[in-house]
């Protein structure tokens, strides 16, 4: 296969937006063909991941939509809808485009705008990954899939409310250093959980999960160039490479896994990912990982191989997962802080990585990152798309 | 009521005698802390210059909001409505939200309007509890009628205590069917959805003494998001 790099990355501010969809797929197109400088290179192809827009702003064909609203005719257009893991997707659809030889330049555009409809609507929609006739029927949410989750990981290895707080204050505080979070609010251990206000200041969602535990719902799209070897170099600067893409499927149903807190799909994603880059997660210097609820960034943390199954919440009270870690985690904060616009999240994961590893990232900036890794965690793990980006000597 | 005139007696409603509102401090998820107290009439005007910009901010209902509440708040400076009263809540002085209500007697209030502008760190809900607590705890009222003008409020009040239906009142707020927070109610919500403590400190208490406005751009950026102003 082919090398294939990323020499353009940009994204709207994550939040809630009045731009119509397309405008904020355009903004964030425009910012990453501005990022990698194309000049008077075309762009081959087009794809678009998304989730929602034919339910909520009942617009399909998203990546035809995009190749005319920015005139990038004759470009092929792809959309891909993929649950929550359609960013990474869409992602590895670009990258198989010209790793097969296919294209040289494919542009890969992640949006969706669910604050259009209100929040009862919108968990319901999320909801709809789930399986229509053992769980949805019964009125499983996304929250209440987590609440479980939660619960069981916490009996099994002694993971207790002040670690998912601790992941909540970290994400927090990183989002409150990126100008293109959702949310740029600090929150404190008293203020969320041990005084007696955090009951009303952080009111349970699905217990054991709070209010801080979850990710909000955000508005937002996220771009990356994607190029062949050829025209990297053309293009000359900080070269990142696309080293591995590893995905995985699981049972749709949690409960009809072996054990539902063996997160399988994701240790199946990152050996792939791991496998294909010839890398170990011990070189990995920043990642990203899908923590729409927080449970779910420490579990994913043990799952891709970072830390021994059962001491992922150890290594989160160790501070090793802080930006001044020995493995900084969620530097853009997260799906936590930063936003969580379904179809936008995967593509967003590389941008972050992407500047991390050219060193663009300002406040939040991993210290001398070479390598990193993205988790894309789609349905309630069904779907799991681990990403690895490195950079190269230009 | 100092000097004023015969014919302005007479326009002004008849006052019942309406305790204080005692001052509490809460914790927020930021840690910060938010003083919740009463103004005084003197300090409408500032509190008006805060609620002037979001007269058309139409998100979130805060155009409707903030022009009803522009109108409560002068009936409240010029003796206008009845035992009406304002709370404010202040972080590091500066001002984060507002709620108003009056007693229509002494068994039952009326809740108006509750305005967060410091959006996000559940303002509006510590705000609304402190105002169910004044009627309740403090002028020791059976219930509360209370409506609400925003899907947002709804759900807070509503859904959240839970509220009961009382479709035969129609109220003061545009005549729509009122809802009612009874007593009991109140208190089987207390534990989830009232906080903060008493007394306030008198450093606490000095920080709160005069109210700050944040910047006109920073109240409507807060509460309406960012619009053309993203990357």
């Amino acid at each position: 296969m082919n090398p294939v790099y990323i020499a353009g990355a940009g994204m709207t501010k994550f939040g809630r937006s009045e731009w119509p969809l397309m405008q904020l797929a355009s903004v964030a197109s425009l910012a990453a063909l501005h990022h990698a400088n194309l000049g008077d290179i075309p762009v081959d192809g087009v794809v678009v991941a998304n989730m929602g827009a034919a339910r909520m702003n009942r617009q399909t064909a998203l990546g035809s939509a995009l190749v005319d609203q920015l005139a990038l005719y004759p470009a092929t257009a792809e959309s891909v809808e993929n649950g929550p893991a359609s960013g990474a997707s869409a992602v590895k659809v670009g990258v198989q485009a010209i790793a097969s030889g296919m294209a040289d330049v494919v542009l890969v555009t992640g949006v969706e705008r669910m604050r259009v409809v209100n929040g009862l609507e919108g968990t319901d929609f999320v909801a709809s990954l789930s399986h229509p006739e053992a769980e949805y029927i019964y009125g499983v949410t996304l929250p209440a899939l987590a609440g479980m989750f939660a619960r069981l990981v916490m009996d099994k290895f002694g993971v207790e409310r002040k670690h998912l707080a601790m992941v909540a204050i970290k994400n927090h505080d990183n989002a409150a250093k990126n100008p293109y979070a959702h949310i740029q609010q600090t929150v404190t251990m008293e203020g969320i959980l041990t005084l007696p206000e955090a009951a009303v200041n952080n009111p349970p969602i699905a217990e054991p999960l709070h209010m801080f535990d979850c990710c909000p719902v955000s508005d937002g799209a996220a771009s990356l160039v994607l190029v062949s070897e050829a025209v990297a170099a053309k293009l000359g600067g900080p070269r990142v490479r696309v080293a591995g893409i590893g995905q995985a499927t699981d049972t749709h149903t949690v409960h009809e896994r072996e054990d539902p807190t063996d997160l399988k799909s994701v240790r199946i994603a990152a050996e792939q990912a791991f496998g294909r880059a010839g890398l170990t997660p011990n070189d990995i210097d920043v990642a990203e990982l899908h923590d729409a609820f927080t449970i779910l960034e420490i579990a994913e943390s043990e799952a891709s191989g970072f830390f021994p199954r059962g001491e992922g919440h150890k290594a989160l009270e160790r501070g090793e997962t802080r930006l001044d870690g020995t493995l900084p985690i969620n530097p853009s904060g997260g799906l936590k802080a930063k936003g969580h616009p379904v179809g936008a999240t995967g593509v967003a994961q590389l941008v972050e990585l992407t500047w991390q590893l050219r060193g663009e990232c300002g406040a939040r900036q991993v210290k001398d990152a070479n390598a990193a890794y993205a988790c894309n965690f789609g349905g309630f793990g069904n779907n799991v798309v681990a990403s690895i980006l490195q950079r190269e000597a230009s | 009521m100092g000097n004023i005139s015969e014919l302005e007696v007479q326009m002004r409603p008849p006052a019942m005698n309406m305790p204080a509102y005692s001052p509490k401090a809460i914790t927020l998820a930021s840690g910060e802390t938010m003083v919740v107290r009463q103004v005084a009439r003197e300090e409408v005007p500032i509190l008006l210059e805060a609620i002037y910009p979001l007269l058309w901010v139409e998100r979130d209902f805060y155009d409707i909001v903030a022009a009803r509440l522009f109108g409560e708040l002068l009936a409240y400076k010029r003796y206008r409505a009845k035992d009406e009263y304002v709370l404010v809540g202040l972080i590091d002085g500066v001002l984060a939200g507002m709620v108003n209500g009056r007693l229509v007697d002494e068994k039952t209030g009326m809740s108006y309007h509750t305005l967060t502008i410091r959006r996000g760190l559940r303002v509006g809900s510590h705000l609304f509890a402190a105002k169910m607590e004044y009627h309740i705890e403090q002028v020791q009222q059976e219930e509360v009628l209370i409506v609400a003008e925003s899907p947002i409020g709804f759900r807070r009040w509503m859904i959240e205590y839970p509220l009961e239906k009382r479709f035969e009142v129609q109220h003061e707020l545009g005549g729509v069917p009122s809802w009612v927070l009874p007593k009991d109610v109140y208190y089987a919500a207390k534990p989830r959805l009232v906080s903060g403590h008493r007394p306030v400190s008198d450093e606490l208490m000095k920080s709160a003494a005069t109210i700050v406005l944040p910047e006109e751009e920073t109240v409507v950026r807060q509460v309406a998001g960012e619009k053309e102003e993203q990357q």
